[in-house]
């Protein structure tokens, strides 16, 4: 076991899959010799040489595109779109190409590809470098889309998106690279080393796709979510002493259903939360099988609480963020619903 | 505000010529009810283009990306420089496979207007790219065709009775009944799964050929585009990925002067030819006669050898034209002149071929008549037995539950509910 960032979960992530299936590849834009922007990929053309890890010229189509190609041959590219923000020129590749290429040549010819990207806000991106286009991905057939919320997690869950035989769409909320950030922007940051989620195997582990984790246990509400959220939802547990039980999804698609049905059948209420923007967010599908599936077990509506519907501002960060405080609230509302 | 306007006061203090900007839209040269007119279409005397050597830098041949390589000449010798290695066996079994994807159109059209199924699209006058690029190509290397490369197949012996039943979408169709008809895949044959979309799969045959060189493999792969969506981004891409990894890839266009109702004017821009497109890049471009069965094999087989030597990417522009529709949902009568194809300055592609064969006496008007008799009797027997599987509205087809299937490798939860929703 190690202390490791969420940058070193993934960048050992990578590693360890590069060391044990020379079919993996890892490219994308600045990702080669100087190890990505983010430095994810730090010294891997240097431990695995120019075939394995290099730069792409800045083209997400490009990227994507031939990734699906090297796929197709039987490789297993883990390629690098720079921010999520960014990847609008590969998505037809992602939807009419990579999700499809098993269906439409009824398994001739297959897809397994990962295309890694950092997701969400709290870095003072603007809108160019804050989105969180998950339910762009969620609402595709063919995709699995992954959302890691911890360094242990992220590492777990990137071995086994680059061991699934299917394309995966994985998220990296940047805000959490570097600590579990909470929401509490005006508060010194926390490190990973301080959390035990931080603490991290060396070796090969896999993080099965599908399969929730309960990050805290509670009786009086259940609180759906994933990435940045999950450390926002436990700030405003803790800071309104409710007994929220939360649920850290890890995967939207294939969704843990049977996790939360369980969660809220026993509490009977539901507040679903993400970064992400309330309109046909992926908040709308889980509220919408929350209320199919728990629907003699809720005594209050199934809450969303989201980004606001707007370009992600600037300026203005911190009114458009879904802060512990806007979480709190939603808690104490929820209480007094019958 | 109007009297200190802008624009006016720099307009007649500091430019020469006041006259409004005018906007630019190309026209074809001809359309219906005029006469055809292919004279903006050079052709230079077969034989008459040069043939550099395979490593040849690519800047000493700009001029090919300009001039047209062509082998057969009017009486239907073969002259020149690019005259290839074919054996008469080779040239026989060019022109049966040629003849093969003419019967094939001829047959599936017909079906689709009796109902048999929703769609086809011809491949009338193109028979001769596809035919011959497949018999240059070797195994392992992997083509990423369109919808109008079925000579791919065809030349490559797949069995007619699994493409027919594809375009059927029935029992036995080997997509089981999820692709739109002539979207084949067959990676055995090297033939990836066509998209529909146009132009996505010309990026991924170069990252399916980078693989092949991160691996140290020697297969190559070949791209194919039309004139038409040479304007998407992805051909963009496609070239910058191939020539900045040097990709052992051939990426092809076919000019068959139209997509859809639109003439390849639009898409060319000022560019002059497709070809030159490669030149920007430092991608060797090369243009040839598309409906010359040996130039194009010529030529296609230098394009694969550089690959193969790890030379590179190649472009390739074959000269052609799509004498048919677009597609079953297409009539060319509405945009271009009824009888343009006949005016078509470079001839019929098996017509051409067949004049050559007779040329060096392997091949007599008789026998072509046999051969044309015997493949259209081929060509019925596999649509009858393709027919005993079903066609589209009639008899076996897939089953409702394949439609659940291969969306992943795993049906997952949510699709096995949906599966139970409806019963299967």
């Amino acid at each position: 076991m190690a202390r490791m960032t969420m940058i070193e979960a993934i960048r050992s992530a990578l590693d360890v899959s590069m060391g044990r299936d020379d079919n993996v590849v890892v490219y994308g834009e600045d990702v080669g010799f100087f190890g990505g922007v983010f430095r994810c990929t730090h010294g891997l053309q240097q431990k695995y040489g120019v075939n394995r890890c290099f730069d792409a010229p800045i083209s997400e189509l490009g990227i994507v595109g031939t990734a699906i190609g090297m796929a197709a041959y039987g490789l297993r590219p883990c390629v690098e779109i720079q921010f999520a923000d960014y990847m609008y020129p590969a998505y037809d590749q992602i939807v009419s190409e990579a999700a499809r290429l098993r269906y439409r040549s009824a398994g001739d010819f297959t897809c397994p590809l990962v295309i890694r990207m950092p997701t969400g806000g709290g870095i003072f991106g603007g809108q160019t470098h804050s989105q969180s286009p998950e339910a762009l991905f969620t609402h595709v057939a063919g995709l699995k889309t992954v959302v890691p919320s911890n360094p242990r997690d992220a590492k777990g869950l990137l071995i086994a998106a680059i061991e699934d035989p299917d394309p995966v769409i994985f998220l990296e909320p940047k805000r959490l690279y570097n600590g579990p950030f909470d929401g509490h922007h005006d508060r010194p940051v926390t490190p990973w080393s301080k959390h035990e989620l931080g603490e991290v195997d060396e070796g090969h582990y896999t993080v099965p796709l599908g399969k929730a984790a309960i990050r805290r246990e509670g009786s009086a509400v259940t609180i759906v979510t994933y990435g940045t959220m999950v450390h926002v939802a436990q700030a405003a547990t803790e800071e309104t002493g409710i007994d929220a039980e939360i649920i850290d999804l890890r995967t939207l698609v294939p969704l843990d259903l049977d996790a939360i049905v369980a969660s809220v059948s026993k509490t009977g209420r539901c507040i679903v939360l993400h970064e992400a923007t309330l309109t046909s967010g992926f908040g709308a599908e889980l509220a919408a099988l929350v209320q199919q599936h728990c629907f003699y077990h809720l005594e209050a509506p199934v809450l969303r609480i989201t980004g606001w519907d707007t370009p992600y501002p600037h300026a203005q960060e911190w009114a458009y963020f879904p802060g512990p405080g806007r979480v709190a609230a939603a808690l104490r509302e929820i209480m007094e619903s019958r | 505000m109007a009297k200190c306007w802008v624009g006016q006061s720099l307009g007649s203090a500091d430019m020469t010529d006041p006259s409004p900007l005018r906007f630019h839209v190309p026209v074809p040269a001809s359309r219906p009810g005029e006469k055809p007119d292919f004279s903006h279409v050079v052709i230079p005397k077969a034989g008459s283009v040069q043939r550099p050597p395979v490593d040849v830098d690519p800047r000493e041949i700009r001029d090919l990306a300009y001039s047209i390589i062509r082998v057969l000449d009017r009486e239907g010798e073969a002259v020149g420089p690019w005259v290839p290695d074919l054996s008469k066996d080779d040239l026989v079994r060019g022109l049966r496979h040629m003849l093969t994807l003419r019967a094939f159109d001829a047959r599936m059209q017909m079906a689709q207007r009796q109902g048999k199924t929703s769609f086809y699209m011809q491949h009338t006058g193109e028979e001769a790219v596809s035919c011959a690029f497949r018999i240059a190509l070797g195994k392992g290397d992997m083509n990423f065709p369109t919808y109008r490369q079925a000579g791919l197949l065809i030349a490559h012996d797949y069995p007619l009775v699994e493409m027919m039943c594809q375009i059927y979408s029935n029992e036995r169709d080997p997509m089981k009944g999820r692709q739109l008809p002539v979207m084949y895949s067959s990676k055995e044959n090297g033939f990836f799964s066509i998209s529909g979309n146009l132009t996505t799969q010309y990026i991924q045959a170069v990252g399916w050929a980078m693989a092949s060189a991160i691996k140290g493999d020697n297969k190559i792969a070949a791209a194919w585009v039309g004139d038409g969506s040479t304007a998407e981004s992805d051909f963009h891409a496609a070239l910058v990925f191939a020539s900045t990894y040097k990709a052992p890839v051939v990426l092809n266009v076919v000019n068959n002067q139209w997509a859809i109702s639109t003439f390849q004017g639009i898409a060319r821009g000022g560019s002059g030819t497709f070809a030159a497109r490669g030149l920007g890049f430092g991608i060797p471009a090369l243009r040839v006669d598309g409906n010359d069965y040996l130039a194009t094999y010529a030529v296609a087989q230098w394009a694969i050898e550089r690959a193969r030597r790890n030379l590179g990417p190649t472009l390739v522009e074959y000269v052609t034209y799509r004498a048919g529709a677009h597609s079953t949902s297409d009539d060319p009568s509405a945009y271009r002149p009824k009888h343009e194809s006949d005016d078509w300055p470079l001839g019929d592609p098996i017509v051409r071929l067949k004049q050559h064969l007779i040329a060096i006496g392997a091949w007599t008007e008789e026998r072509h008549k046999q051969a044309e008799a015997e493949i259209m009797a081929t060509v019925i027997a596999a649509q009858k037995e393709a027919e005993s599987f079903g066609t589209l509205h009639a008899g076996g087809k897939p089953s409702s539950r394949d439609m659940f299937e291969d969306v992943y490798a795993e049906l997952p939860p949510h699709l096995r509910r949906q599966r139970q929703q409806i019963g299967v």
